[in-house]
């Protein structure tokens, strides 16, 4: 039995300092988690030469995989730190911010790019009022099924973080943002705007900057289909185009 | 006069805070949200199994009135009956609304709104999408918040923590303080109106189905500042729980609902003891009575499978394609987590803490007992009595965010004032004691550990105020969180570092959980009796002559005080309330 868990995590103070190592020997127990290993360092923040130093800093909430804030790179892969059990990881377990975003203190950072990219594809079904006016549209449960895939998307940046394209020197909004679209132009109502949304990703940084390396099919935790959504928005912006160069 | 253009500040994303402000900007009027995390990852995500409406399309002959019963009588008869047949009323119309908004929701071949049964009743009544209804309708709404934001009607503040509310010389709120948990700058923010949809307190006992910063914290605040809270006593313990060191995860109540059978081994053979105990309801019971024959064959018996506290959840007899359709959000948490794979074998659980059915006294326009100060969602203390029914939390949350932003709207637009007109010295001195109390956390340099000081509140929680509970260890833990209160300024803080400092966030978190605690403690101490989810042995039965009663419980320097209200049985006379055998009359009139 192992009687401690050798941890090494990439800090950094705040957005400007320089980021450093430091590592940390939190004793063994059965199930544990990475959450459970930050919060061991939370409770005593003492690195491996028996300094005192400052708790690690990271986010999380739901520790259930369906929030998608405690995102991270753990032994040089992007998931969610909580599902991530410390049996199934070689030792060090190597702990990194995502690299896409900008660092706000050692495993936090700051996604808000993606939430800005969700508002300028017009990620909503535009809806009447908040009053009740009946059910809405009958809908093939095959095809529920099929956007039910879409919409359980966290914006946990995973696809982000593995995309070749998507890095602060490129205007590239991210696969999660296709899906989205693909989503909403799949809903009976939500395809009201599918032009408008077709639109937005039309232009720089939209679905043609896509190299189709597939990483985020093979990063996202919740095996959406990405790709798949891609490729459909591939044609459909395709048709979109034709429209807007001869109808209007 | 009035005032044509109030500020509005809410305080939580979840789904009530989202659709109180949702209600409010339909009127075209801004507001802001204030929020812990990006709204977006709020812990109404985490709800499983479904949402309430009496819809009937299943042709069981539910009904309204149905709904309405079973609501109370769930709540063993202390929650509000005016606000419960309101919500009820209004529920097929709230999930049609989410229905327009796009949620997924699971069908049926023709394409309809599937149902399918929850704890508590007889009907299938509850709209579910796959495995992850609360995830879904919380997109739903974020997604037509982001729509408000664009249009410049919403501003989000994510990444802050409220820390108070700023109370005018008449008493009424009239704004907040927060801090940005980046930054650690303190801030004050004038409003007409605050509404306060900040989630339940499970994080009292440490380990629960919440949310890491479901803590109570906030609720705390404000009735240190004159808010009045109610039922606080009252926590739910879900029956099927996945224990763990970091929480305890939920396994949702739909997998009873769609045919899983809980059972141990007794005699060496499996037993089905809530079918052998409740005929009428078997494995479907409400979650109080489950989570109490669970306690008592693991703790009373001694018979938890090999001698854990844990017994076991089957769904191993169902269809696999069946369960991945209707129930594969709430299995893969158990595969992920536990590693083993519950369409194969049966799942190891136990109870845990889940829903707070206390919160926040309010009247029934949702205004807390400060004026001006509202409530709303899982921190409001009115729909659920002393037991929560299974997937009426997804609808009271949206239903009172429904009826706490046009509410809080009216209320700002008819003030004589506005915030506005508010002396600058009302809005510094709050400032500026917020600013002060961060300072002195942060110069705290003494030995105690305030994560040891957690851990024995959590487990003085856990160990004293839980499912079974007993006078005498509830003044023995009111005398610990007493203790911990005075240990609490001999603290050392972990981190007195000037940029994201999560610690001094824990402390004030801490400090408040304290005097949170105290008020749960004594209000359970109380109530001698035995109601929903509160259970003293030493008092077995209800008793509506003393206690159908509402605890309200108000802060003083010498502890929380309480009073004492009727709950006014108006649409639904109290009778005992049973699950081994069918209730004699389901629906009053």
């Amino acid at each position: 039995m192992k009687a401690s868990v050798r941890l090494k995590v990439r800090r950094q103070d705040n957005p400007k300092s320089t980021p450093y190592w430091e590592s940390f020997e939190i004793p063994y127990r059965q199930h544990l988690n990475v959450i459970n290993l930050l919060m061991a360092i939370q409770e005593n923040p003492v690195n491996e030469h028996g300094q005192k130093v400052a708790p690690v800093v990271w986010e999380c909430s739901c520790l259930e995989e369906v929030c998608g804030s405690c995102t991270m790179i753990i032994n040089g892969k992007v998931r969610q730190s909580c599902s991530a059990l410390v049996d199934q990881f070689e030792q060090p377990i190597v702990l990194e911010p995502m690299s896409k975003f900008p660092v706000v203190r050692d495993l936090r950072v700051d996604r808000r790019a993606m939430f800005e990219t969700l508002k300028k594809i017009q990620g909503w079904v535009n809806i009447d009022g908040y009053f009740n006016l009946g059910p809405g549209p009958v809908l093939d449960e095959k095809i529920r099924m099929k956007c039910y895939e879409y919409s359980r998307c966290m914006t946990c940046g995973c696809c982000c973080e593995a995309c070749p394209q998507f890095n602060s020197r490129s205007p590239f909004i991210g696969a999660f943002a296709f899906g989205q679209v693909h989503l909403f132009n799949s809903h009976p109502v939500g395809k009201f705007d599918e032009a408008r949304r077709l639109d937005s990703i039309m232009g720089m940084g939209g679905l043609a900057d896509c190299g189709n390396a597939q990483n985020c099919l093979r990063a996202c935790p919740k095996n959406i289909p990405l790709p798949d959504a891609i490729a459909e928005l591939g044609w459909t912006t395709t048709k979109r185009a034709v429209t807007r160069f001869f109808k209007e | 006069m009035t005032i044509a253009n109030p500020r509005i500040i809410i305080v939580g994303g979840g789904l009530a805070g989202l659709m109180s402000a949702i209600k409010i900007c339909e009127k075209g009027v801004p507001v802001s949200i204030f929020s812990v995390v990006p709204v977006k990852r709020s812990h109404s995500v985490c709800a499983q199994g479904g949402i309430n409406a009496a819809i009937n399309t299943k042709g069981e002959g539910d009904s309204i009135e149905q709904h309405i019963f079973d609501t109370i009588y769930g709540g063993d008869f202390l929650a509000q009956q005016e606000p419960v047949k309101k919500l009820c009323e209004a529920a097929p119309g709230i999930v049609y609304m989410y229905d327009r908004m796009g949620v997924m929701f699971s069908r049926t071949p023709e394409g309809r709104l599937d149902l399918r049964l929850f704890g508590g009743v007889k009907n299938r009544r509850t709209l579910f999408a796959g495995g992850t209804t609360g995830q879904q309708l919380m997109y739903a709404l974020d997604e037509q918040v982001r729509k408000f934001e664009s249009r410049g009607l919403i501003k989000k503040f994510e990444g802050w923590e409220f820390t108070s509310i700023v109370k005018d010389h008449e008493g009424r709120c009239r704004g907040i303080t927060a801090i940005n948990l980046a930054t650690m700058e303190e801030h004050v923010f004038r409003a007409d109106a605050v509404i306060m949809g900040v989630g339940g307190y499970g994080q009292l006992y440490g380990k629960a189905t919440n949310s890491t910063h479901c803590n109570g914290s906030a609720a705390s605040a404000c009735f240190q500042q004159g808010a009045t809270l109610a039922n606080i006593e009252m926590v739910q313990f879900h029956p099927t729980t996945i224990p763990g060191d970091d929480k305890v995860r939920l396994i949702s109540e739909a997998v009873r609902g769609e045919g899983g059978r809980v059972w141990t081994y007794k005699d060496g053979k499996p037993w089905y003891f809530l079918e052998e105990w409740y005929p009428a309801y078997g494995n479907t019971v409400p979650r109080d009575v489950a989570a109490r024959a669970i306690w008592k064959v693991v703790k009373d018996m001694k018979l938890g499978v090999k001698g854990e506290d844990v017994v076991y959840l089957d769904v191993t007899h169902i269809d696999p394609d069946e369960l991945e359709r209707k129930l594969g959000g709430v299995l893969e948490i158990y595969s992920k987590f536990v590693g083993v794979d519950p369409k194969r074998v049966p799942m190891k659980i136990f109870p845990g803490v889940h829903y707070s059915m206390g919160g926040f006294y309010v009247d029934f326009d949702h205004m807390t007992s400060v004026p001006g100060l509202f409530a709303c969602g899982e921190c409001d203390y009115q729909y659920h009595g002393a037991n929560r029914l299974g997937a009426n939390s997804l609808l009271s949350a949206t239903f009172s965010g429904f009826e706490t932003g046009p509410s809080a709207l009216n209320y700002a637009k008819n003030l004589a004032k506005s915030c506005e007109s508010i002396p600058a010295a009302v809005f510094d001195d709050e400032h500026q004691l917020q600013i002060e109390i961060n300072k002195k956390l942060v110069g705290m340099n003494g030995k105690e550990n305030p994560h040891q000081l957690k851990k024995e509140l959590t487990e003085t929680m856990m160990e004293n105020v839980g499912v079974v509970r007993f006078n005498d260890k509830l003044k023995k833990a009111d005398e610990k969180i007493i203790e911990l209160m005075q240990r609490f300024y001999a603290c050392g803080i972990q981190d007195n570092g000037a940029w994201a400092n999560d610690e001094l966030l824990f402390m004030r978190t801490l400090h408040n959980q304290f005097i949170l605690g105290r008020a749960v403690v004594g209000a359970a101490l109380a109530r001698d009796e035995s109601r929903g989810s509160h259970y003293k042995p030493d008092f077995p039965n209800r008793d509506d002559v003393n206690w159908m009663k509402t605890t309200k419980a108000s802060y003083t320097t010498d502890g929380p005080k309480f009073d004492y209200e009727p709950v006014e049985p108006i649409h639904i006379k109290p009778i005992v309330r049973r699950y081994d055998v069918a209730p004699a009359k389901t629906v009053d009139e």
